[in-house]
């Protein structure tokens, strides 16, 4: 694979295996800096699993993962400053229910920096601030909704000013107009901290319009990569079914729904 | 045949050494835990504050219980006057340590097991690893650290209640001399005694403690089941086997202090 000088993340033949099963054939893919990349493809494609061994959460069994010009080992320095330099936000958030707000923003400054206590208070509460969650500061991740929890998570991703967050699934179970708010949102902070932004999603439209670049992951292989334009215009079978797949469901159901009788 | 006991045998194996292993990894995170004064007050208060009331019903009934037994059995021999001796060893050298531990492993030991699996479960293990942060010594060293104070402490405090109640059943109830009863206490509990007690709940503690917190830790990781069930399943695993380590130390132990 080709790797430009631009990329923060580039990943080749990656691959891996759950119980003989293959989920991942042989990822290619590289992620230019500065970006919101999107890697879209259907339930079971591979997705988090790619996302995983990207956060370092699931050993690959081949193939190797650049950060920043530097391959990822399991255990070693190159590893330690990628987590460092990166955050990950999870599809259920991963917040502590025994800590209010400002503890869960607090925690990755008070755990893995040198920073003095004024510092660290100062610096979470500025992260909460961007994402209007200050008011909430003393809650429990427990007693705030659904969308404030993404914030608050993203409040804690963006606190240690990473140059990469990979966001997993982060509108799973979300009605319409939350995804299109938390897209919106991914969209805001990523202009505003610029950092780059990996996200693994099946939400289409969405992706389409926040993204700067779309990849399509489907049976562990990326079958497309390129602009949202590209994808929309895009003739490739894998692309169009994925992408159509609502026009698909309304042929079908006007299929059921017409008076002609049902195929036994 | 020879089959599945080697690989049941090399589960063991790899099972101990995995253990051991995260074992090691909590005591050598130690020193290089931040801000685990916070983390080992919280422990101290899960382990103890919550669980005191629990330790000190158990404690008061077995008290109660060993009088009324004790008196019985050393009525037939007119030996009355003994049975602060016997109440006072028996609660020193076996049931404060040993049931204190075991209501200790029923309460708090199941809920961190059960915290660290829901913790697992929902990848907020996986977060901290994320964020850079030592996992095992930001959950598991601050409440092993604390199993090292609170089960001697409750160990001590069930022997409190303990005598009492055996003063309740012995003294009160059935007639042995007051004086007799704490003269007996005051002469039978040597010093070793002391040492074999708190030596026992400190080993339990750490046992117990590490058993459970490995077992919630690992939820779902080394078992095909997620999820609910990986967190029940979990749960229950650390409970049985910590009470069961719990009895067979406290005979090898015991072995060494007879």
């Amino acid at each position: 694979m080709h790797t430009e000088p631009s990329d923060i993340l580039t990943i080749s033949g990656l691959k891996k295996n759950f119980g003989g099963r293959e989920v991942l054939t042989g990822i290619e893919l590289a992620v230019p800096r500065g970006m919101i990349f999107t890697v879209l493809g259907p339930s079971g494609a591979g997705k988090s699993v790619l996302l995983k061994c990207l956060a370092g959460i699931i050993t690959p069994d081949a193939g190797v993962i650049m950060f920043d010009g530097s391959a990822l080992g399991e255990n070693d320095f190159s590893r330690r400053d990628f987590r460092k330099r990166s955050a990950v936000l999870f599809q259920g958030n991963a917040l502590f229910d025994s800590l209010t707000a400002l503890e869960n923003v607090s925690l990755p400054l008070e755990q893995t920096t040198q920073l003095d206590k004024d510092e660290i208070r100062a610096r979470s509460l500025d992260s909460l601030r961007q994402l209007e969650m200050e008011d909430f500061r003393h809650h429990h991740p427990g007693e705030l909704s659904g969308g404030m929890q993404k914030r608050l998570a993203l409040a804690r991703a963006i606190v240690t000013q990473p140059e990469l967050v990979l966001f997993d699934e982060p509108t799973a179970g979300l009605d319409p107009l939350r995804r299109n708010a938390v897209f919106a949102m991914i969209a805001k902070y990523q202009r505003l901290a610029r950092f780059t932004a990996l996200i693994v999603t099946h939400d289409v439209p969405e992706a389409i319009v926040a993204s700067d670049r779309v990849a399509l992951l489907e049976n562990g292989q990326i079958r497309f990569e390129g602009t949202p334009a590209d994808f929309t215009s895009s003739s490739h079978p894998v692309v169009s079914m994925f992408r159509d797949s609502e026009a698909a469901l309304r042929s079908t159901i006007l299929s059921i729904r017409s008076p002609e009788p049902l195929p036994s | 045949m020879i089959r599945p006991i080697g690989r049941i045998s090399l589960d063991v194996i790899g099972g101990l050494g995995d253990f051991s292993l995260f074992c090691g990894k909590s005591f050598l995170s130690l020193p290089r835990s931040r801000k685990l004064w916070q983390r080992f007050v919280r422990a101290v208060h899960e382990q103890g504050a919550v669980c005191l009331p629990v330790v000190m019903v158990v404690g008061v009934f077995t008290g109660l219980v060993l009088g009324l037994q004790g008196y019985h059995v050393l009525s037939r021999f007119g030996s009355e006057g003994l049975l602060g001796t016997m109440v006072s060893l028996s609660l020193v050298r076996e049931m404060a340590p040993v049931l204190a531990s075991l209501m200790l492993v029923g309460q708090a030991g199941s809920a961190l097991a059960a915290e660290l699996g829901i913790q697992r479960n929902t990848e907020q293990i996986a977060a901290l690893e994320t964020m850079g942060i030592d996992s095992i010594g930001y959950l598991v060293a601050p409440r092993l650290l604390a199993s090292l104070l609170v089960y001697p402490a409750q160990a001590a405090l069930f022997v409190v209640v303990g005598l009492w109640g055996g003063s309740v059943s012995g003294s009160m109830l059935l007639g042995v001399d007051s004086g007799v009863y704490w003269s007996a206490v005051d002469r039978a509990i040597e010093f070793h005694d002391l040492i074999e007690c708190f030596s026992k709940a400190s080993i339990f503690g750490l046992l117990a403690t590490s058993i459970c917190s490995y077992q919630g830790f690992h939820a779902g990781l080394n078992h095909a089941t997620s999820g609910a069930r990986a967190v029940s399943a979990a749960t229950t695993r650390a409970v049985v086997l910590s009470s069961i380590m719990v009895l067979m130390s406290d005979y090898i132990i015991s072995s060494f202090f007879v």
